[in-house]
């Protein structure tokens, strides 16, 4: 952005800063001795222990699954239900007082209910639950995206005799993409966040699951690298997404132009 | 820092929805309608309910459920827990606020700062809060301390990205005609790059105030710190199915108020600034 200046100071405050931090955590901790803080180094070998790979095919990957499954199902409904809320005022007008009751409601207070409901505190329990909160991002951006549309477009699309279902696939859907896959992303990482409370809450795999049983067991070590390997499981598939959103919206001049560098 | 954009909905940036309340359509009509919904979604629950699909254990009635709802708003110790959890959600926030926005402030003017603390930034805000709960369970116990702790430890990182991000976005214009003009360094910060900072750190109150509540609530729910969630807590594990749906209910609209505010407090308050006259037209 602003590439005045010394660049290589940069660079390395860049690279130091976050070392320092690291090796600060890793003396206090070494010199406190307390069990509730253990150093870095000790934590990034439960880790070790833990996941690679000892308990990743039982606890990691249904997580992950369950973060995926979850994220494309709300991912789809919020797009299926945006689309006719986007293009239609009244429709609209009637669902926002309860889209948006829905959207601030508190995720955890609808865990017993969900529990309640489906008769499970499997996956069709954690998967429809992360689902369900997923939809709201993703279905308020298909509908603001919509409605930002150039009018002419549709339009012209309209006096052109194209139906409304090829309308929607070619023009529309294409047009209001970008702000789709802003909603998307905003879902995955909620869906993470939700995978944790909801296996925190109840569950017999996974990562929140292990944050619980060592939490009863009074085990730091694995509650440590439960906590590192949520914080990796965030960064990563929110890299991941960055990157194949890039990749998906290249076309996109407006994204572009409003991207730095 | 493109990052900070994509993170925000529309919504985010433009406030909710102009056509729920906007001046376009009459008000009357607007609440007719705003009515109306509600009105259908509570009947559509009690014709489920009603009609057996899911059985009453499960799913107890609509009317049920309002006529547990109206006494719980009777009895004081709902009140008690509904305003422990506004109180750890205020706390937390203000904490958060108070803690993010000089930080924000001082890493996107210093390129340098900003560099220094890119990774730990980067890698520390998308680590779920939720995931801390065990941890100060253990540690602080179930207490004030950890519910606002967690509240505040999720709403510091949209406050700091957005403010950084709106102190980044200051018009370079403006910048270079004021120190053109000699104004000092200080005072360019007040009346430039802050005033044009404002509606950015809203935005990320905004963003962070839902998401201080729902970390106020969780620690309840999971820890036992006193508030809603523990009452939530307390209807489940007691089997109180008509109330664990009414405490539910209270809860979003808890969620509801507190956007609301927010929302509205931030159309007020920047009445002044060209964000909100763009949107309006």
């Amino acid at each position: 952005m602003r590439g005045r200046g010394h660049e290589t100071v940069k660079v390395a405050a860049e690279i130091a800063v976050p070392i320092a931090i690291v090796v600060v955590w890793e003396l206090w901790a070494r010199s406190a001795d307390s069990q509730f803080w253990p150093p870095p180094s000790k934590i990034v070998q439960e880790f070790n222990d833990l996941w690679v790979f000892e308990q990743f095919r039982s606890d990691v990957v249904p997580s992950l699954m369950r973060i995926l499954l979850g994220f494309g199902i709300g991912s789809a409904v919020g797009v299926a239900i945006g689309v006719p809320l986007g293009m239609s005022l009244w429709a609209r007008k009637f669902a926002m007082p309860q889209i948006e009751y829905w959207r601030a409601m508190p995720p955890p207070a609808l865990l017993p209910i969900s529990v309640l409901l489906l008769h499970s505190i499997g996956n069709l329990q954690k998967v429809s639950f992360i689902a369900f909160f997923c939809i709201f991002p993703v279905l308020l951006n298909t509908i603001d995206g919509i409605r930002g549309l150039d009018p002419t477009l549709v339009d012209t699309a309209r006096a052109y005799g194209i139906p409304a279902h090829e309308r929607i696939r070619r023009i529309v859907l294409p047009a209001a993409f970008p702000q789709i896959s802003a909603g998307m992303r905003i879902s995955l990482s909620l869906a993470v966040i939700i995978m944790v409370v909801a296996e925190y809450f109840s569950s017999t795999s996974g990562v929140g699951y292990v944050l619980l049983i060592s939490k009863n067991t009074f085990q730091l070590g694995p509650m440590w690298a439960a906590i590192l390997l949520i914080g990796v499981i965030g960064y990563v598939l929110n890299l991941a997404y960055m990157l194949a959103e890039r990749r998906m919206l290249a076309w996109h001049r407006g994204w572009r132009a409003a991207t730095p560098q | 820092m493109a990052s900070a954009t994509q993170e925000i909905t529309a919504e985010d940036l433009h406030g909710p929805d102009p056509t729920v309340s906007a001046t376009g359509t009459p008000r009357l009509t607007g609440f007719v309608v705003f009515v109306l919904s509600f009105a259908f979604a509570l009947a559509f629950w009690q014709a489920v309910s009603v009609s057996g699909v899911v059985r009453e254990q499960d799913l107890p009635s609509m009317t049920a459920t309002m006529g547990e709802l109206w006494g719980l708003v009777q009895t004081g110790s709902f009140w008690t827990a509904f305003l422990q959890t506004a109180r750890g959600w205020a706390i937390g926030l203000g904490l958060a606020t108070l803690l993010a926005v000089p930080i924000g402030i001082v890493l996107g003017l210093s390129d340098l700062a900003g560099r220094a603390f890119r990774v730990p930034v980067e890698f520390l805000r998308p680590i779920p809060s939720a995931a801390l709960i065990p941890l100060l369970f253990l540690t602080l116990g179930p207490t004030l301390q950890s519910e606002v702790f967690l509240a505040a430890f999720g709403a510091f990182w949209p406050i700091l990205v957005q403010t950084m991000y709106g102190v980044r976005d200051v018009d370079p214009v403006a910048v270079d005609t004021a120190r053109s003009f000699g104004v000092p360094k200080r005072e360019r910060l007040w009346r430039i790059t802050l005033p044009s900072a404002v509606p950015y750190i809203a935005t990320g109150m905004r963003i962070a105030s839902a998401v201080a509540l729902i970390l106020a609530f969780t620690a309840e729910l999971f820890m036992g710190t006193p508030g809603l969630g523990k009452l939530l807590n307390y209807a489940q594990s007691y089997g109180l199915t008509t109330q664990l749906y009414a405490l539910a209910l209270a809860t979003g609209a808890l969620g509801v108020g507190t956007h609301l505010l927010f929302t509205t407090v931030e159309r007020r308050a920047l009445r002044w600034h060209p964000s909100q006259r763009v949107e309006a037209v």
